[in-house]
């Protein structure tokens, strides 16, 4: 897993509540069968129009926001479906963070496995980096996980809280099945306890 | 109080199999169901790292999401789909999972299959990598979804690191009236809690209208946790639990069964314990629901209106109101009753089950469907669609001007070619009103079965409670 300490990048507003995994990548792109790849499907149908063009609207499209790799999102952001490519997406479209007052319970899980950070921070911090975000140019955002803020160097900072081992984790990068496997001695006595049942034993 | 547990409670510490002194709890999985969008790349990190698959034996494979729904044997004319399809046949064969292909008598939804068979079973823990996962909480087990990097995980050491999610109570008092179902008191529970009402939560659903719920209503219920934004729901198991489950391919059998069932018995929440939240439901007062938006919780009772922008709270509200107006095509106010459609769909792991096709098919029989509106049916699995075949429920369909097509995920989420066209208003039974989630520019009401076939006859959205059944 890619660690994350601190990152300084431009954010880019979508300031809009219950952003779904389904916009973020439609499904029509889920039938690769590689990881990599889906950055230029993020946010298909809202980035383009239906001839495929750009869709000059949309704020990831506006040149001020050309580069950005911090999200800063509405509530509940990354909810519906638990497809794991919306993280696979945003990642490689360039992505290191996502800010939202509050994230869907899969999305965040999936978010920590890819090493892309989740920050919550309250509705009025928020909308204060999206009204920076749109009105200072080069805006920059410095998200530390280290010290768990965010500043931009124009005044603004905001503490986050995260629980410790999900901060443990993302700081070291650490591999989370080779974690699991340490308790080898563990799970083979649960195991043991708690044999497949016989039926789906006998199957195949 | 202390040492009294929840329902969610008992299956969870069941399942702890370590807690480090630093880190999350080691939750063992019981079943791993898979399918072939969201594993590829689970399998590929598999074979990178030299892993195997720890338990096959507690892992079930099957192909649903991005099937067509035409006969079986026509060729798949998606290669991206055809070659996602072939990945999930050649990762079952090489790591030794079972897999239940497009051409097995046991092929289905997921969800469907797993209760149906009898995988799924009272104080089991479940994943796989789907959402709505959850719908195995009917049967009183803790089953949620997951992405890919987890799928992986429990192929790999079948547990999962977790941290212990948050307990929540909707107990729902009173009867549902005639014509109220288990889709719209989901519906109505979305309505009144929101999106991310339960957030962090695994609910146990409780009280009278639940209990009188059918097994496959509890699993229409629990399937539409995750749309309130819980990690999952649950049913204790009772005497309707048990009914289902018995005689079942892989229940317990002969003398497991008495065993099992004493064991299924203490999975009630004890007097006492205590729950992080609590909502309370008047089931009586829920009417046949439908959406107007695009998420689940912008709902309103057929006989009501789309919202004016004056009954919205917030500017976010209104704002977010806006979007869904333009989207849907809809103006505010507009009564539900004189919405037309387009489509019907009557499917998805939400609603295509055997009872839910009966539903329909009660409303369908005698009438035509509107000439303007094309209306499919798609059952959950094969075995649902053989007994309502049996039950001559295709043949009411058919007459009727239904397609009647081979089981999978369909048009609720329009992986394969069953896609809304740019502008197309459908009357849905899936669980997902998003934008696009049918097909770009499709505009998605979720209702229940009933009020999906009638209003494929009626053209239009219409109160199921004045249907004249013929």
């Amino acid at each position: 897993m890619k660690s994350f300490r601190i990152h300084k990048g431009k954010p880019a507003p979508l300031h809009r509540a219950n952003v779904d995994t389904d916009q973020i990548i439609p499904k029509q792109f889920l039938k690769r069968i590689e990881r990599t790849g889906f950055g230029e499907f993020l946010f298909h149908d809202w980035r383009r129009a239906k001839d495929g063009q750009h869709d000059h609207s949309f704020p990831l499209n506006h040149p001020r926001h050309a580069g950005a790799s911090i999200l800063v999102a509405g509530k509940n952001f990354g909810c519906g479906s638990s497809r794991e490519h919306a993280v696979w997406a945003l990642d490689d479209f360039g992505f290191r963070a996502v800010i939202a007052p509050s994230f869907a319970d899969i999305f965040a899980n999936n978010c920590v496995k890819n090493g892309l950070l989740t920050v919550v921070l309250s509705e009025e911090e928020v909308s204060e980096i999206v009204r920076r975000a749109t009105e200072i140019e080069e805006y920059h955002l410095t998200v530390d996980l280290e010290q768990q803020k965010v500043h931009d160097g124009h005044g603004l900072s905001a503490s986050f809280h995260i629980d410790e081992f999900t901060r443990h984790c993302l700081l070291n990068g650490l591999d989370a099945i080779g974690l699991t496997l340490q308790h080898e001695g563990d799970i083979a006595a649960y195991e043991a306890r708690h044999p497949v049942p016989k039926a789906m034993r006998d199957f195949a | 109080m202390a040492g009294q547990r929840t329902l969610f409670d008992k299956v969870w510490d069941e399942h702890v199999v370590h807690t480090p002194a630093k880190g999350l709890p080691l939750l063992y999985i019981d079943l791993h169901l898979v399918h072939e969008v969201t594993s590829p790349q689970a399998f590929d990190g598999l074979r990178s790292a030299g892993r195997p698959v720890r338990q096959p034996h507690r892992t079930v494979a099957t192909v649903d999401h991005n099937i067509p729904t035409e006969p079986r044997g026509t060729p798949i004319l998606d290669p991206i789909a055809a070659l996602q399809i072939q990945a999930l046949q050649k990762n079952c064969k090489e790591f030794g999972v079972p897999l239940f292909d497009m051409d097995s008598a046991s092929q289905g939804i997921v969800h469907v299959i797993g209760p149906e068979l009898g995988l799924t079973q009272p104080g089991m823990t479940i994943v796989c990598g789907d959402s709505h996962t959850s719908t195995h909480g009917a049967l009183g087990s803790l089953a949620f979804g997951i992405g890919t990097s987890e799928v992986e995980h429990v192929l790999a050491t079948q547990c999962l690191p977790q941290r212990k999610p948050k307990s929540m109570l909707i107990n729902v008092s009173g009867r549902l009236g005639e014509g109220v179902t288990a889709k719209d008191l989901a519906l109505g529970i979305i309505g009144q809690i929101g999106t991310d009402g339960a957030t962090g939560h695994v609910i146990e659903y409780a009280g009278p209208a639940v209990r009188a719920l059918s097994m496959e209503g509890r699993m229409t219920l629990c399937n539409m946790s995750i749309e309130a934004g819980a990690r999952a729901g649950m049913i204790a198991p009772d005497e309707t639990t048990f009914a289902y489950v018995k005689g079942r391919r892989f229940a317990p059998q002969d003398g497991e069964w008495q065993k099992a069932v004493e064991k299924w018995r203490s999975l009630t929440t004890d007097r006492g314990a205590r729950y992080d939240k609590t909502v309370e439901i008047d089931g009586s007062k829920l009417a046949p629901f439908v959406t107007w938006g695009t998420n689940p919780g912008m709902v309103v009772p057929v006989d009501a209106a789309v919202p004016e922008m004056s009954d919205l709270a917030t500017d976010a509200d209104r704002r977010a109101a806006e979007r869904m107006f333009e989207y849907m095509g809809l103006q505010p106010g507009t009564p539900i009753e004189e919405i037309a459609v387009d489509r019907v769909f009557i499917g998805s792991c939400t609603n295509s089950r055997l009872e839910d096709l009966r539903a329909a098919a009660r409303v369908a029989k005698g009438y035509r469907v509107d000439p303007k509106v094309r209306a499919m049916v798609v059952p959950g699995s094969q075995a649902v669609k053989r007994e309502a075949e049996q039950e001559g429920l295709h043949k009411i369909f058919q007459e009727a001007g239904f397609e009647w097509r081979e089981s999978g995920c369909s048009m609720c989420l329009g992986m394969n070619p069953d896609i809304l066209q740019p502008g197309e208003r459908c009357a849905s039974t899936s669980n997902r009103n998003f934008e696009g989630r049918q097909g770009r520019g499709g505009r998605t009401h979720l209702v229940s079965p009933m009020m999906a076939a009638a209003a494929a006859i009626a053209g239009h959205f219409t109160d199921i409670r004045d249907w004249k059944f013929l």
